[in-house]
């Protein structure tokens, strides 16, 4: 058999090498050869199925199963716990006329648009921009705070944002000389979206900064030469040249912001009901009052809020694949 | 020389002359301008990014931690206090059984399933693989915490560790799967068909032949899962109820005082030993992948 003396030919990338019809038959040898520590399919299937199993169980069957749980009036406790009873689509009505759903999505809206966009993604672009002249010493400096406010676990942040903000003690209070000021009372929903800015802007500021360095360093020296100032260099050379990186994040941090569950540790949604985020929503109403089934018909909402995304950003990734 | 004195003499402002003593001043005040911007901006991110943590590194070894900053009179007594608390001893070792759990189980599986997704090709397998990572990035924990919830309740599973484990496990497999699978992809093939000619099985060729080849990706995948549970707080905090299963994340918030002030000795000193495994694994990938890296595993 020829095969030892194929692996040879077999380089890691062949393109323009070798013709046309000799690498599809190079290829179908290839195919052959793929299975070189002959699994053969009923093993390989025994292989990936305790995988699946798990996968199955604890990630798929939980989604699918917010589509029954969403339609019954399922509870904590009580007699609806016992022998919960199909109420239809209740739960889904009530939602669209509760001032608590409504007022909850607006907020989510709000603390997406403020934290993720606005906040993240132009603090991580403006530090990835400023860092790529700044000298080796003060870019290393920058980008490790910023990376540490991203890796240290979310609890700990959290602590140190309660810490910080403390009506009493806290060092913001001190430095800034307002005294007694309550900042997660009075500004609480300027609290959290400071806090998520804070806990997530690595990610823009990595994403942006090797974007930043994949753009032809001649371009951005022909707009330096032909006397452009910053903003138009940016409007007409980096803009253009990092669309799909831009869109990337805004689809990317969206997702992530949208899920994020840390500014309960910090308000736990409250005062009253002004920094409940939908995650925090869903938590309050179904695992703290009891309510699963409308919670479960809310959870369902945000799948499928999640899925629109995730799609919208499959779509855009194959789109820069093929251009 | 000549262009110096051209350009600073006022007599000949024309176009071909470079721009005007005024313009020039305007163009000095927009660098200047543009500088100390710039200086403003990047030391107000500096404050911003630095503040908060400053109390991690200083509260810990502070004779009397308070809330405020402050230059620490130092002291290594806030860690005696925490060695001496049972529960937050307890709970890193708890944090440290959940990860390295969930660790094992999601190497293990996405090994096995990897490996024979690699290797065999079975119809419809990019598909899965690509359904699969499009699951697990929008059936998130928070999205499914309430069915996740009920499932565990019903499994009788509520108030356990091993429940934190599968959901975590569950969450964490697909993405592995599909890293694997990349390793396992660019590992080459004669060394198993060798394997084979001496007439190994296949978990052996896989254990022997395989596993050693790909181990800078299961080293990846080894401390992305860990890095995952370590921090994870809603999970085990929707699943688990009794103090002495609760892992850190979750005990965190449970240090007060008997006159219900939370205890600052114990909290920093936990936060900054609560930390530092995650830093040292960031450090390591860091030196080993360079840190760009980690931004492809954190999330």
């Amino acid at each position: 058999m020829p095969r030892t003396s194929l692996n040879k030919q077999e380089p890691p990338e062949d393109p323009p090498l070798v013709s046309t019809p000799e690498r599809g038959f190079l290829r179908r040898r290839r195919r052959l050869n793929e299975d070189a520590a002959g699994l053969g399919r009923a093993r390989a299937g025994a292989f990936v199925a305790p995988a699946l199993v798990l996968i199955a169980i604890f990630l798929v069957f939980p989604a699918l199963w917010t589509l029954y749980l969403g339609v019954t009036n399922w509870r904590l406790t009580g007699l609806a716990a016992a022998e919960p009873e199909f109420v239809g689509l209740d739960n889904y009505v009530d939602a669209v006329t509760d001032d608590r759903f409504v007022g909850s999505l607006t907020r989510t809206l709000v603390f997406v648009a403020c934290s993720a966009i606005a906040g993240q993604m132009l603090l991580g672009f403006a530090i990835a921009w400023l860092m790529r002249r700044a000298s080796k010493a003060v870019r290393g400096f920058v980008e490790t705070l910023v990376l540490i406010a991203w890796i240290l676990p979310a609890s700990v942040i959290a602590w140190l944002w309660l810490a910080m903000l403390d009506r009493r003690n806290g060092s913001l209070n001190a430095i800034l000389g307002t005294e007694d000021t309550a900042w997660l009372l009075e500004y609480p929903m300027q609290s959290i979206i400071a806090f998520n800015i804070f806990n997530g802007t690595a990610f823009s500021m990595l994403l942006f900064s090797s974007a930043l360095a994949s753009i032809p360093p001649s371009q951005l020296e022909t707009a330096k030469m032909s006397g452009a100032g910053t903003w138009a260099t940016l409007r007409d050379v980096v803009f253009p040249n990092i669309r799909g990186h831009i869109l990337t994040a805004v689809l990317l941090v969206t997702l992530w912001t949208f899920n994020v569950f840390t500014p309960y540790l910090l308000t736990g949604g409250g005062p009253g009901q002004e920094t409940e985020i939908f995650p925090v929503f869903i938590y309050n109403l179904a695992l703290k009052t009891g309510e699963l089934g409308q919670g479960a018909a809310f959870s369902l909402i945000m799948i499928v809020i999640n899925l629109i995304i995730a799609l919208v950003y499959l779509r855009v990734l194959r789109e820069r694949r093929h251009t | 020389m000549t262009t110096a004195t051209e350009s600073t003499t006022p007599a000949a402002p024309g176009p071909e002359n470079g721009p005007s003593p005024h313009e020039q001043s305007m163009a000095f005040v927009r660098t200047a301008l543009g500088r100390i911007g710039r200086f403003v901006f990047i030391g107000f991110v500096i404050v911003f990014f630095a503040l908060p943590v400053l109390w991690l590194v200083s509260a810990p070894f502070d004779r009397a931690p308070a809330l405020r900053l402050s230059v620490p009179e130092f002291t290594l007594d806030n860690f005696d206090v925490l060695l001496d608390n049972p529960f937050a001893m307890q709970s890193l070792g708890n944090s440290l059984i959940i990860s390295l759990s969930t660790m094992a189980i999601v190497l293990v599986l996405a090994s096995l399933a990897s490996y024979a997704l690699s290797r065999v090709r079975v119809p419809g397998r990019d598909m899965l693989l690509y359904s699969l990572l499009l699951l697990s990035s929008i059936v998130t924990g928070t999205a499914a915490m309430v069915p996740t919830f009920v499932l565990i309740t019903e499994l009788n599973l509520i108030d356990t560790q091993l429940a934190v484990v599968l959901v975590m496990a569950g969450g964490l497999l697909p993405a592995a799967i599909f890293i694997l699978k990349d390793f396992m992809d660019n590992t080459p093939r004669s060394y198993e068909e060798s394997a084979r000619v001496y007439g190994a099985s296949s978990l052996q060729i896989l254990r022997h032949v395989v596993v050693p080849i790909a181990r800078p990706g299961l080293a990846t995948i080894a401390v992305w899962s860990v890095v995952q549970v370590w921090g994870n707080f809603l999970v085990p905090f929707i699943l688990l109820r009794t103090p002495d299963k609760l892992p850190a994340a979750v005990v965190m918030f449970t240090f007060y005082t008997e006159g219900g002030q939370p205890n600052l000795a114990l909290i920093s000193a936990f936060s900054l030993l609560f930390s530092v495994p995650v830093v040292l694994l960031y450090l390591f990938v860091n030196r080993r992948y360079g840190f760009r890296f980690y931004g492809g595993i954190k999330s």
